[in-house]
C-alpha cells in the first residue's frame, strides 16, 4: 500500500506535522492488552461498585429504577440501530428514521402535545433548550418554580451565561404553587409537575397565569406518570420536557439517557433538533426523512436556534420499544403501581418515631419528601449497610430532607425491609 | 466487480407500516405482579381522562416490527460506512459486554460515593488518560457529544475572559468548519468570524493576522482540519491567537489522524472536546449517544464544570463540587457514563502503541482509497497530502456527464455501500468526504474503489442508472421537499 502511493515508511505520511510539535517518544500510557484481559480489568472496577441488584433502590431525583422488560434491549441493542450513523442516507436508514418517527408520534400521544423531535441529550439540557426557544427580543426573563430539580435550575443557569440570562426562582407555598409575577419581558415559566419532592402542582393554573402575561409555559414532566396524570398538553403547557430515562433507558450512573421535548405545531420551526417527517419515495411508496433541516446548525450555522448535531437516537429507539411494550393499558398500570406503593412507602416509614413528610398535606405522585432525626446523607450511609438506597438527601431542602422514589419495581416486602431497616438505623 | 458491503433487506411484500398499524384492541405485551399494596386513587383533578394513542400489541409482534425495522437500516457491522469527518470505525464488541456489566448498568447516579468507588476510578483514570493523549492538564466527562463539548469549552473561554475583566466577543473560525462550531459559538454569547481558507486548503494565515486583536477571544480550530489536511502553520496561529491574549480551541473531530504522533497541547491549544464515537469507537447508535469530554490546560482547570472525580490521600475516589470560579452544570448527572466505559475499554485494549498504530492506518487507509479513485474523483486540494480523510470532488464528471456527486453516492448504495459524505465541506463544489478508518481491509478499500470506478464508467455510458439510483433499497429516492413542505411529525 506505501508503494502505492509513493511512500517509503507510515512515518512519511506525517512528513506535514512540524517536528516541533511531534510526540517526542510515546504515549504515557500501558502497553494494548488482550480482550479477555479488558473485559476481566473492567469486571473488577465494576465488582467495586454496589449497583441496584444487590441494594433495594429508593432513589429517584430524576432518575429511577423502572423495570426495563427484556424486549427493549433485545431489538433496540441490534448492530443495525446501535452501529449506523446519523440517518444522512435515508435509503438506507429507513429503520432508524421509522423508529424516530414512531417515537415522535408516542411522545405526542403522552403528553398530547403536537409535535415532538427525535430527543435531545437529557432533562437538564432539554430545558435548557426549550428556554432557548420561548425566548425572543425583549421576552428574555426566565421565571422558575421553586419546585423545579436544583439540579436543572442550575443546568439552566450554566447556559444562560452564554445568551445572557439568569432563572429566578419564585416561591412555593407548602412545597407547591407560587404566584409569579409575569410582565411583559418575561419569556417563560417554568413549573416541575409532578416537582422535584413528588408534589402534584397546580400546574394548569400556573400555566394559565405564564399565558396571561404572553409567556411560554413550560413544564417538566414525568414521562411514567401520563398514564394517571393529566398530560401536559391538557394543562395548557405551551414546551413539555423531561428525562426520557424512566422509558426502557438503564441507571447507567446517569447516562445515557435522553431528553425528552414536545411543543405546539405553532412552534416547529423554533423546536431543536432532528425531526422525522413522512413522505413518499420517486415510486410513491410511503418513507421517512430528516426534515425541516433548514433549522438546524449544518444549514443555519451561527443563526441557528440550537447547536445540537447527535442527539440520543439509541436511547430513543428503546424508549419507542419500551412505549410499545407496555402500551395505554401498561402505562396506566405502571402509573397506578407507582402511585399505590410510593402511598404506602409514605405510610409506613411516617410510622418510625421522628419521621414526617416535609409537606403532609400535599398529593405525590411516585417520590415523597420526608424529615429524618439528623442527617439525611448519615441515614443513607447508613441505610447501605443494610442492603438499602434508601433515597437522595435533598440538602436544598434541609440537610434533614430525604427524597424517596418508589416504583412499581418495589414489592411490599422490600417497602416493608425499608421501614424496618430505617427505624433500626434511628433507634 | 466485487461486492462485499452486505445489502440490506430489498423491497418486500407489503406491511404493517408503523407499530400502530400492528395495534389491535386488548393486546398486550406488558405484565406486573398483582398489587400487593392498597391502591392510592389519584385525586380526580389532576387525573388522566384519554388515555393516549400507544399501540397495543403482543411481544411477537414488537419482536417482529422492530426485528423488520433493524432490517431496513445499514450500520457498520453491516458494511464499511466511509462518512467522511464521522470516523466511522469497527466499535469491538468488549466494550459492549463491559458496559453491561450491571455494576456499570445499574448504578444510580446519586449514590453515595462509597457504594461507586470502582465507576469514579473509572472516570478518574479515563480523564488522566485522554489528558495525556491530548496534552492537557485535567478534563470533564459531562458533555454527553461533541457540540455540548464546544459549548462547554466556549463558556469556559468566556468564564477565563471575564475573569480577567475582559468582555471579549469574538470568536475566530475556518470557512470549512463544521455547522456545529458557529451555532455554539452564538450560543455561548459571541460572533462567529470566519477566516478564509488558503488555495492550499489550510487557514490563511496572512487572512487570520489581520482579523486578530484585543476583542478577539479565541479560535476554535480542527487539526487535521474539514477537509484532512494538517494545518502546517499551526505554532504561527498559536502565536497570533496567544499574542493577543486569545486562546486556542480544538475541535477533536479528527484526532483519530494524529493519536500517539502529537497532541493538541503541544501544539499551542489551550481547550479540547474529544469526540468519543469517533476517535474512541463507541457506537453512534444511528445519531447518538455520543459522549464530548473537555479537557484544559493548568490556567482553565478553576472553570470546569462542576462536580469533577478527585481522589483523596487514602486512595478513595469522590465527586467534588467545584470553586466559586467553576462555570457550573453542562449535563443533568455525570455525562453520558456508559459510552465513557466503551471508550475506556477502547483506549485501554489498545494501549500507547495501539493508538498510534490507530493514526497510521487511518492515514494510509484514506491515501491508499484517494490514489485508487483519483483518476475518477481527484482531490479538491492536492497540493497536500491528506491525513485520515480525503476530499474528492465529482466536478469533472458533472461537467462531462452531467451526473453529481448525489448520484454517484446513490449509485453505490445499489453497488452494495454507504456513500461517502457528499457536499460536506460546503467550500467544495461537487464535494466528496472519504474517511475509510483504520478498521478497513485493503480488499475492502479496493471493492469501495471499484464501486466509485464502476458509478464513473457507468455516468458516462448508462447515466440514467445514477440518477434512478438506488433501486436495491426498501424506498427510492424519497421528496424531501414534500416532506418539508406538508408536514407529517406524527400518526
Amino acid at each position: 500500500m506505501l508503494d502505492a502511493i509513493g511512500l517509503g515508511s507510515l512515518d512519511d505520511l506525517f512528513e506535514q506535522i512540524p517536528a516541533s510539535v511531534r510526540l517526542d517518544g510515546r504515549l504515557a500510557l500501558p502497553d494494548g492488552v488482550s480482550e479477555l484481559e479488558i473485559v476481566d480489568e473492567l469486571r473488577g472496577l465494576a465488582a467495586r461498585n454496589r449497583h441496584v441488584d444487590d441494594l433495594v433502590c429508593f432513589a429517584g431525583a430524576g432518575a429511577y429504577d423502572h423495570y426495563v422488560p427484556s424486549v427493549v434491549w433485545a431489538l433496540a441493542g441490534r448492530s443495525e440501530f446501535s452501529t449506523a450513523y446519523t440517518p444522512y442516507q435515508p435509503e438506507l436508514s429507513q429503520g432508524v428514521l421509522q423508529a424516530l418517527f414512531e417515537f415522535q408520534s408516542m411522545i405526542c400521544a403522552l403528553t398530547a402535545m403536537e409535535v415532538s423531535n427525535a430527543s435531545l441529550y437529557d432533562g437538564a439540557t432539554a430545558l435548557v433548550e426549550a428556554v432557548n426557544m420561548a425566548r425572543s427580543g425583549a421576552r428574555s426573563r426566565v421565571l422558575v418554580s421553586e419546585g423545579v430539580d436544583p439540579r436543572l435550575v442550575e443546568t439552566l443557569r450554566t447556559y444562560g451565561t452564554g445568551p445572557g440570562y439568569e432563572p429566578e426562582v419564585f416561591a412555593a407555598v407548602d412545597g407547591r404553587g407560587g404566584s409569579p409575577e409575569v410582565g411583559d419581558d418575561v419569556a417563560a415559566v417554568i413549573v416541575q409537575h409532578p416537582n422535584v419532592l413528588g408534589i402534584l402542582e397546580p400546574a394548569a393554573e400556573l400555566f394559565e397565569r405564564a399565558r396571561a402575561g404572553g409567556a411560554k409555559a413550560i413544564q417538566v414532566f414525568d414521562p411514567l406518570s401520563l398514564g394517571v396524570l393529566a398530560p401536559p398538553g391538557q394543562l395548557g403547557a405551551d414546551i413539555a420536557v423531561a428525562e426520557g430515562q424512566s422509558l426502557g433507558n438503564h441507571l447507567a450512573f446517569g447516562g445515557p439517557y435522553l431528553g425528552l421535548i414536545a411543543a405546539g405545531m405553532s412552534d416547529v420551526r423554533r423546536l431543536p433538533g432532528r425531526i422525522v417527517g413522512e413522505t413518499v419515495d420517486v415510486d410513491g411508496r410511503p418513507g421517512y426523512v430528516l426534515t425541516l433541516q433548514a433549522r438546524e446548525q449544518h444549514i443555519r450555522r451561527e443563526k441557528a436556534n440550537s447547536n445540537i448535531c447527535t442527539n440520543q437516537t439509541l436511547m430513543a429507539v428503546a424508549a419507542t420499544i419500551y412505549l410499545g411494550w407496555l402500551g395505554p393499558d401498561g402505562l396506566a398500570e405502571v402509573g397506578r403501581r407507582c402511585a399505590a406503593k410510593a402511598s404506602y412507602a409514605a405510610e409506613r416509614l411516617t410510622g418510625i418515631p421522628g419521621v414526617s413528610l416535609v409537606h403532609p398535606a400535599a398529593p405525590f405522585f411516585k417520590e415523597f419528601a420526608i424529615r429524618v432525626p439528623g442527617r439525611a446523607d448519615a441515614l443513607v450511609e447508613a441505610l447501605v449497610e443494610r442492603g438499602y438506597l434508601a433515597g437522595v438527601p435533598l440538602a436544598s431542602a434541609g440537610e434533614d430532607v430525604l427524597l424517596v422514589a418508589v416504583t412499581e419495581r418495589r414489592s411490599r416486602e422490600q417497602i416493608d425491609g425499608l421501614v424496618a431497616a430505617v427505624g433500626k438505623a434511628l433507634a | 466487480m466485487s461486492s462485499i458491503g452486505a445489502p440490506i433487506r430489498r423491497q418486500g411484500p407489503a406491511r404493517p407500516r408503523t407499530i400502530r398499524d400492528r395495534s389491535a384492541a386488548g393486546r398486550r405485551a406488558f405484565s406486573f405482579p398483582a398489587l400487593d399494596v392498597p391502591e392510592a386513587p389519584i385525586p380526580p383533578e389532576h387525573a388522566r381522562t384519554t388515555p393516549p394513542d400507544l399501540p397495543e400489541v403482543a411481544e411477537v409482534e414488537l419482536v417482529r416490527h422492530y426485528t423488520d425495522l433493524a432490517q431496513m437500516n445499514y450500520g457498520l457491522d453491516t458494511g464499511m460506512y466511509p462518512l467522511g469527518s464521522c470516523t466511522m470505525k469497527h466499535n469491538p464488541k468488549a466494550a459492549e459486554t463491559v458496559a453491561g456489566f450491571p455494576g456499570f448498568q445499574r448504578l444510580h447516579p446519586l449514590q453515595p460515593d462509597t457504594t461507586t468507588q470502582g465507576v469514579l476510578e473509572l472516570l478518574w483514570r479515563l480523564e488522566r488518560a485522554l489528558c495525556e493523549i491530548t496534552g492537557m492538564a485535567r478534563a470533564t466527562m459531562q458533555p454527553p457529544a461533541g457540540a455540548c463539548g464546544e459549548m462547554t469549552g466556549l463558556l469556559l473561554m468566556r468564564a477565563y475572559h471575564e475573569d480577567r475583566g475582559d468582555a471579549r466577543r469574538r470568536v475566530i473560525i475556518p470557512d470549512s468548519a463544521h455547522g456545529t462550531n458557529p451555532a455554539s459559538v452564538r450560543l455561548a454569547g459571541f460572533e462567529a468570524v470566519p477566516v478564509r481558507s488558503d488555495a492550499r486548503g489550510l487557514v490563511d494565515v496572512g487572512a487570520l493576522a489581520k482579523l486578530v486583536d484585543e476583542s478577539v477571544a479565541g479560535l476554535m480550530l480542527t487539526n487535521p482540519n474539514t477537509l484532512g489536511l494538517f494545518e502546517e502553520e499551526i505554532e504561527e496561529i498559536a502565536a497570533t491567537i496567544h499574542g493577543v491574549g486569545g486562546l486556542l480551541y480544538y475541535d477533536g473531530a479528527n484526532l483519530n489522524a494524529i493519536l500517539g504522533r502529537c497532541r493538541p497541547g503541544d501544539m499551542g491549544f489551550d481547550i479540547v472536546h474529544i469526540n468519543t464515537h469517533k476517535t474512541f469507537a463507541t457506537p453512534h447508535g444511528g445519531g447518538g449517544p455520543g459522549a464530548g469530554p473537555v479537557g484544559v490546560r493548568e490556567e482553565l482547570v478553576p472553570y470546569l464544570p462542576t462536580p469533577t472525580v478527585e481522589r483523596t490521600d487514602d486512595g478513595s475516589f469522590s465527586l467534588a463540587r467545584g470553586g466559586p470560579r467553576s462555570i457550573g452544570r453542562m449535563h443533568g448527572f455525570h455525562g453520558n457514563v456508559g459510552i465513557l466505559v466503551r471508550a475506556y475499554a477502547y483506549v485501554f485494549l489498545h494501549g500507547a502503541d495501539g493508538l498510534r498504530n490507530v493514526s497510521e492506518l487511518a492515514s494510509l487507509n484514506a491515501n491508499y482509497l484517494a490514489q485508487l479513485v483519483r483518476g475518477d474523483f481527484p482531490l479538491a486540494f492536492p497540493d497536500l497530502r491528506p491525513m485520515h480523510e480525503f476530499v474528492a470532488t465529482a466536478k469533472p464528471l458533472r461537467d462531462a456527464t452531467g451526473v453529481k456527486a448525489m448520484d454517484v453516492a446513490k449509485r453505490v448504495i445499489d453497488l452494495g455501500f454507504h456513500p461517502s459524505t457528499v457536499y460536506f465541506p460546503l467550500v467544495v463544489d461537487e464535494a466528496m468526504m472519504v474517511e475509510p478508518t483504520e478498521t478497513e481491509s485493503k480488499e475492502t478499500l479496493e471493492a469501495f474503489a471499484d464501486a466509485l470506478h464502476t458509478a464513473a464508467e457507468e455516468a458516462r455510458d448508462h447515466p440514467e442508472l445514477l440518477r434512478e439510483a438506488p433501486v436495491t433499497t426498501p424506498v427510492r429516492r424519497l421528496d424531501e421537499a414534500k416532506a418539508a413542505r406538508s408536514l407529517t411529525l406524527r400518526w
